[in-house]
């Protein structure tokens, strides 16, 4: 059996800004753990850019802001295991993993930080009528064959899902010579960052079909067309708007759900909405010293954001790692009134900073109010000019109104529109 | 000349933009931006608008088939499809490292192409 202070599972952006923070903050031994063959995790197929803005004040691709941290990984003494697949993670905080080198690795962890990202949901999520020809592929998948593996999978797409990272792959492939011709929304707003709108599909002329869906395929051994067709508010397919369209590939961009096996299988529970595990302020989850972060924790559209996280979780490691985290009595939040969800799920009594509350909204709200309230009393608000669920916000609140809270309070955020 | 409303795509946060022209057709006013780059990207997107482009160059002698690039600043909209062609008849040779120069002043813009990923 190894031992390590600190293990991280998953080698994508939130765990090396987690293994970084907490080395930061004193920890000696710390070991990241990766099954890909390299460092980076998805980023290393997002070539576009727009990572970095906020955080480094540039924009870049993901590649360069994986490699960014990837470089401050290298001026440090953290261990890291490439080509690792974690298996389990256990109550006595021993985790396992597997690889070629060395066989099964037991290493037994004083804190584990979880980090492994989300995928994305595939077809059989969807009920779409159809046989099973090649050319139905998820958007993430055609970003690995365009950007890493440099083969075009279609030249005649159609795009169900208007996630960002379909908007990203309907503008790639058009510069790559495809014709794009349609990204069909179930919903009457986009899900996706209203920049990439703008970017991926005004530019080109692509069409947005709002509240529209696919609701047949075909063809034998290639996909030959698809049948669209308008949806209620009910979101079910009116009947007399179908509409046939030909092409040889459909785009899967349908939502993203995290990559919590790992964390189901060591009994962990999962918030409904999220998928991800239930925290408290400093990321840590319902098992003493385990902690997540970046998109197995909460699906995040901003890379920025998944490290500032990330540094939230590393912190909270070494805090925990050094008998410095503050764990107790704790106060409870909730999203109601158009607030899906909010991370963190609780906040200790005695916390030792102020606490930024995460989350996401329902519709899209235009000139609304964010509401935070502690027993029908208002502890905080703030005006937006535009709410939507595509893009996830943040209130910040002070240590001291959080102490002045009843133990085991209830805070709600809420949407005044 | 009218008001033109515009989305910031100078970051992920995308401010609606609203630029207002005097008689001459001048800007007259940008509002709605909550930073200096909403400016800047305003004043471009209603005179000459640009974009970065990124895309990937076939790489030879290596193991990896690309190597993503982008353009080292954004180039005019309009010749984002002409610089692709280019972009794909070009190829580099392994090794290539973050920031190399794939293609010199693309079509005489004054733009470089550079890498963003090693490649080997
Ligand atoms: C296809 C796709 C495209 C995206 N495009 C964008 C984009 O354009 N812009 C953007 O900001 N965000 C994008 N995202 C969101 C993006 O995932 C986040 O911005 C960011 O990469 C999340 O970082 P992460 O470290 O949480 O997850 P990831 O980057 O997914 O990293 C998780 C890592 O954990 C590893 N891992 C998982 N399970 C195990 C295990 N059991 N053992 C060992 N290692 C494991 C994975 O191999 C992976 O390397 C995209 C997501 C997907 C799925
Ligand atoms: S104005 Fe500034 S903050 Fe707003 S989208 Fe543009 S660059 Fe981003």
């Amino acid at each position: 059996m190894l031992n390590y202070d600190l293990v991280v599972v998953g080698g994508g952006p939130a765990g090396m800004a987690a293994a970084l923070k907490a080395k930061e903050n004193g920890i000696d031994s710390i070991i990241v753990l990766e099954r890909a063959e390299t460092l980076g995790g998805i980023l290393e197929q997002c070539i576009h850019t727009g990572f970095g803005l906020h955080y480094f004040g540039e924009e870049l691709s993901g590649p360069e802001y994986a490699g960014r941290f990837m470089k401050m990984l290298e001026g440090t003494d953290i261990d890291v295991k490439v080509d690792t697949m974690v298996l389990d993670v256990a109550d006595d905080n021993v985790v396992t993993a597997v690889n070629k080198k060395d066989g099964l690795l037991k290493i037994q962890a004083k804190a584990v930080v979880l980090a492994m990202g989300c995928r994305e949901r595939p077809r059989g999520a969807l009920s779409i009528a159809g046989s099973r020809c090649s050319g139905i592929m998820t958007a993430g998948t055609a970003q690995k064959y365009v950007n890493i593996d440099g083969y075009m999978p279609g030249h005649e797409v159609v795009i169900l899902g208007s996630g960002d990272i379909g908007l990203i792959m309907a503008r790639r492939m058009t510069l790559e010579g495809a014709k794009v011709k349609m990204v069909c929304e179930l919903m009457p707003y986009s899900g996706g960052l209203t920049r990439n709108i703008v970017q991926c599909l005004d530019d080109f002329g692509i069409p947005l079909k709002l509240s529209c869906t696919v609701v047949a395929t075909h063809g034998k051994d290639r996909l030959e067309g698809v049948t669209i067709a308008k949806v209620d508010e009910r979101l079910q397919p009116i009947p007399g708007t179908e509409e046939y369209v030909s092409c040889d590939t459909l785009m899967l961009s349908v939502g993203l759900i995290p990559e919590n096996e790992l964390s189901k299988n060591s009994g962990l529970q999962l918030d409904n909405i999220t998928n991800g595990p239930r925290v408290d302020e400093y990321r840590e989850t319902e098992h003493a010293g385990v902690f997540a972060c970046g998109n197995v924790l909460q699906v995040h559209d901003l890379v920025d954001y998944v490290t500032e996280e990330s540094q939230i979780a590393g912190l909270g490691a070494a805090k925990f790692i050094k008998g410095e985290k503050v764990t107790g009595e704790c106060v409870y939040t909730k999203g109601i009134n158009g607030v899906r969800y909010i991370v963190p799920q609780r906040i200790n009594h005695d916390t030792d900073a102020d606490v930024k509350l995460y989350f996401r909204v329902g519709a899209v709200f235009n000139n609304a109010k964010i509401i935070v309230e502690c027993d029908g009393k208002e502890i905080l608000s703030k005006k937006k000019v535009k709410l939507c669920p595509g893009e996830m916000e943040y209130v910040t609140l002070k240590q001291s109104v959080i102490k002045e809270l009843p133990v085991n309070a209830e805070i709600t955020v809420r949407v005044e529109a | 000349m009218e008001n033109r409303e515009l989305v910031c795509v100078a970051c992920p946060l995308g401010c609606p933009i609203t630029v207002t022209f005097d008689a001459d057709g001048n800007v007259a006013t940008i509002t709605g931006n909550t930073c200096k780059r909403g400016d800047a990207y305003a004043r471009t997107e209603v005179t000459n608008p640009t974009r970065m482009l990124t895309t990937t160059v076939k790489v030879e002698g290596g193991k990896s088939y690309v190597v993503p690039v982008k353009s080292a600043n954004p180039i005019p909209k309009g010749m984002m499809m002409e610089c692709m062609k280019v972009i794909n008849e070009a190829s580099v040779k392994a090794p290539v490292n973050i920031g190399d120069v794939v293609i010199e002043n693309i079509l005489g813009t004054g733009v470089d192409i550079i890498a963003t990923n090693y490649a080997d």
